[in-house]
């Protein structure tokens, strides 16, 4: 019991990804002002702008679903916090594994958009709505690239759990060289999932004021900036799994150090990645990510479906 | 979403906007239908302020007609003082306005190319451009002493010489813009995402922007040659050679290549200048009180066609002066471009423009020449349209005037 609250809330659960979010935010963050010339924020900055929220009034708007309005933050660090349970860190297992856990950790990862897209729908107010259309829109054009980029490594190994993912690929190495596009791929879903540049569309400073947070004020606002940055450490941690499978048999400590190395290289892509680009229109978003992103996505499949059946 | 017509208010604020302004739109899905603006929340009086204050001051007022081009402003209003009073400014005087002029354009355009990748999402070219603009921002605070509104324009010439010393500190300047100027043509010209956001949007035909009446980069980025330093030369242009920078992409995309384009040739003409500025006294005395005319002047600012008219009635406060800031003329072309355009291209439509609503809040008074009515109201009719207006939502003061009054003759 002691354990599993311990898990829950301190390692790998709550304090520790809220901890680790903060600190990906504040590297996100200066990198990116480094990479445009400038200084960035201090290491406490994103604590700070924690803090400040956190010691606001709330205010729901009037016409606002209080209870959809007020339930949809709790929801999306919840998500992202079980998600996190099942993805391995250091060694190939993670705390929870069951076969299948791939699909559940992909499920929990898309319910936090649902509820922006909720949060803002019952906001009832116009930027909200048009940026949780927008978020809902952009959902079905990152998704399916980024399970079909996921899903081929997962199809190589031939298990749909995380761990035996990261299991087969230290034993095969160079198998991973195959999976290089869906890696790319996956970077390019997961700025669509965390809604950076250039798939902020949907929160769009200059067009639709924050899209569908622009109602949210206070604690309510604070939580589901945490989520975010929680996503951000998750989505890359993920990645990192199926993706990066080195070093996974130097014992935990080392092993530990080695996971956030390679998470902070995946940040570190994303940061590179939104501050070389403009932001895209969503229509263009959507042409790219079904006419460029899945069909890639599609032929990575295919080669590791090829290669299976040549190593067999 | 379904196809359900939503309005959307954008402004009067917007983090969008720079400066209050209110623009309505009528969404379809994603796709604009109809647009309308709404100017008036920056009105200041500033003609009206004008007509109290002696030419000496009004210049000081007019110069902050605009926060960017105020040297534009200051000297097309100069320009009309002169003209009336008969003064000629010594060849240096000139040289040296027309130094400060090519320098503001230079920072407006380098400003513009920030927001306008702040626009669309790309904040990046925002902090570069801007990191440049210091460069720029220095060379005018060491020829002024300041950076913004330089005070530099006197009536009859200029209040500051340029020293040996400061050439070639401008000029190492420059040339380091030139280099970092190639670099954005670059990334304007090659990096896809920002070309996808900037090509086909907020087309404007050359025919359009002749009847509508566009000035400055927007017509020109429409393939209309025009520019008032050519067609009609003011301070040292007509001793200056350059070229009229146009396009015919008729979009955001031209307009951005007509302004970096500007820039190339203002970095040619700064160096002209430098090399060909004469000796000599840089202002003439200017008399306090002007005689009696009136003149209008055209100026090229980094916006557009600007134009100043003041009438002089040989007291030493003007008549009237009137303000065409460039903004006001391309206003009325965006909705225009707007039409059939995405919300998401808003505000790098309207941000092409270059706009400057502050410069270009003006109070009109009309008359209508069919039943003569005038659209200025006197008090008493203000009065009664309240409260008509008041009776209409429902709120009736009528009964709490009554009680008032009566409290007030009881006392």
């Amino acid at each position: 019991m002691a354990q599993a609250l311990f898990n829950i809330f301190v390692f790998p659960g709550f304090l520790f990804v809220a901890v680790f979010g903060l600190t990906a935010e504040y590297i996100d963050r200066k990198l990116y002002a480094l990479m445009q010339n400038r200084i960035g924020p201090p290491w406490f900055q994103p604590l700070a702008d924690f803090i400040k929220l956190a010691a606001k009034e709330d205010v729901v708007p009037q016409h606002a679903d209080r209870p959809v309005f007020k339930l949809m933050p709790i929801i999306a660090i919840t998500s992202i916090l079980t998600s996190f349970l099942y993805i391995p860190m250091w060694g190939s297992n993670a705390l929870f594994a069951f076969k299948g856990d791939l699909v559940v950790v992909m499920y929990l990862l898309t319910v936090p958009t649902l509820t922006y897209f909720l949060g803002g729908w019952y906001s009832r107010s116009v930027y909200s709505m048009i940026g949780a259309a927008r978020s809902l829109t952009q959902l079905f054009a990152y998704e399916i690239p980024l399970f079909l980029s996921i899903l081929a490594p997962a199809m190589l190994a031939d298990t749909w759990s995380l761990s035996g993912i990261s299991e087969y690929f230290s034993a095969h190495p160079w198998a991973i060289l195959f999976n290089l596009v869906g890696f790319v791929i996956a970077i390019i879903a997961l700025l669509g999932k965390l809604e950076k540049v250039p798939f902020d569309i949907p929160e769009a400073e200059t067009e639709i004021v924050a899209g569908a947070f622009t109602e949210y004020s206070g604690r309510l606002l604070a939580m589901f900036r945490m989520a975010i940055d929680m996503e951000l450490v998750v989505g890359a941690s993920l990645l990192a799994a199926v993706f990066l499978p080195f070093g996974l048999h130097y014992g935990p400590a080392a092993g530990f150090a080695i996971y956030l190395v390679k998470v902070l290289f995946v940040i570190g892509l994303i940061s590179l990645a939104r501050t070389i680009v403009a932001r895209l229109r969503i229509d263009q978003m959507i042409n790219f990510c079904w006419k460029v992103i899945a069909p890639l996505a599609f032929l990575q499949f295919l080669a590791d479906l090829i290669l299976k059946g040549v190593i067999k | 979403m379904p196809e359900r017509e939503v309005k959307l208010t954008i402004g009067p604020q917007h983090p969008m906007l720079k400066e209050p302004e209110s623009f309505l739109l009528t969404l379809r899905g994603e796709k604009i239908t109809d647009m309308t603006v709404r100017l008036g929340y920056n009105h200041r009086g500033i003609e009206k302020a004008c007509e109290q204050r002696t030419y000496i001051q009004d210049m000081y007022l007019v110069e902050r007609v605009c926060g960017i081009c105020s040297h534009s402003h200051s000297t097309c209003f100069i320009q009309t003082v002169e003209e009336i009073a008969g003064l000629a400014v010594p060849k240096r005087g000139l040289y040296i306005r027309t130094l400060i002029a090519e320098l503001e354009r230079i920072h407006s355009h380098l400003l513009w190319l920030g927001v306008a990748g702040h626009e669309i999402g790309f904040d990046t070219l925002l902090m570069y451009t801007w990191r440049d603009r210091e460069l720029v921002m220095d060379i005018l605070a060491l020829i002024s002493g300041n950076r913004v509104n330089y005070g530099m324009n006197t009536i009859g010439g200029v209040r500051r010489d340029i020293t040996a010393e400061q050439v070639p500190q401008i000029l190492s300047a420059i040339d380091t813009l030139e280099e970092r100027t190639k670099y954005y043509i670059q990334v304007a010209t090659q990096e896809i995402t920002l070309r996808e956001r900037l090509s086909g949007v907020g087309k404007l035909s050359k025919e359009d922007a002749t009847h509508l009446g566009a000035v400055g980069p927007t017509a020109r980025a429409s393939g209309v040659d025009r520019d008032v330093r050519r067609d009609d030369p003011y301070g040292a242009y007509g001793e200056l050679s350059f070229d009229v920078i146009t396009d015919n992409h008729c979009d955001v995309y031209g307009r951005t290549l007509v302004r970096v384009g500007e820039l190339m040739e203002s970095y040619k003409l700064v160096r002209q200048i430098l090399k060909q500025m004469p000796e000599g006294p840089i202002a003439v005395k200017a008399p306090r009180k002007i005689p009696a005319g009136q003149a209008i002047s055209r100026y090229e600012a980094p916006r557009g066609e600007d134009v100043h008219y003041v009438r002089a009635n040989g007291s030493d406060k003007p008549e009237r002066v009137k303000v065409r800031a460039p903004t006001l003329a391309n206003v009325q072309v965006v909705a225009h471009m707007l039409k059939d355009g995405y919300l998401a291209d808003t505000p790098i439509v309207i941000a092409a423009i270059d706009p400057c609503f502050s410069c270009t809040d003006r109070a009109i008074a009309t008359t209508n020449l069919d039943n003569g009515r005038k659209n200025r109201m006197d008090w008493p009719t203000l009065r009664t349209y309240s409260i008509e207006w008041y009776s209409k939502q429902g709120l009736d003061f009528a009964e709490l005037n009554r009680k008032l009054r009566t409290m007030r003759e009881s006392n």
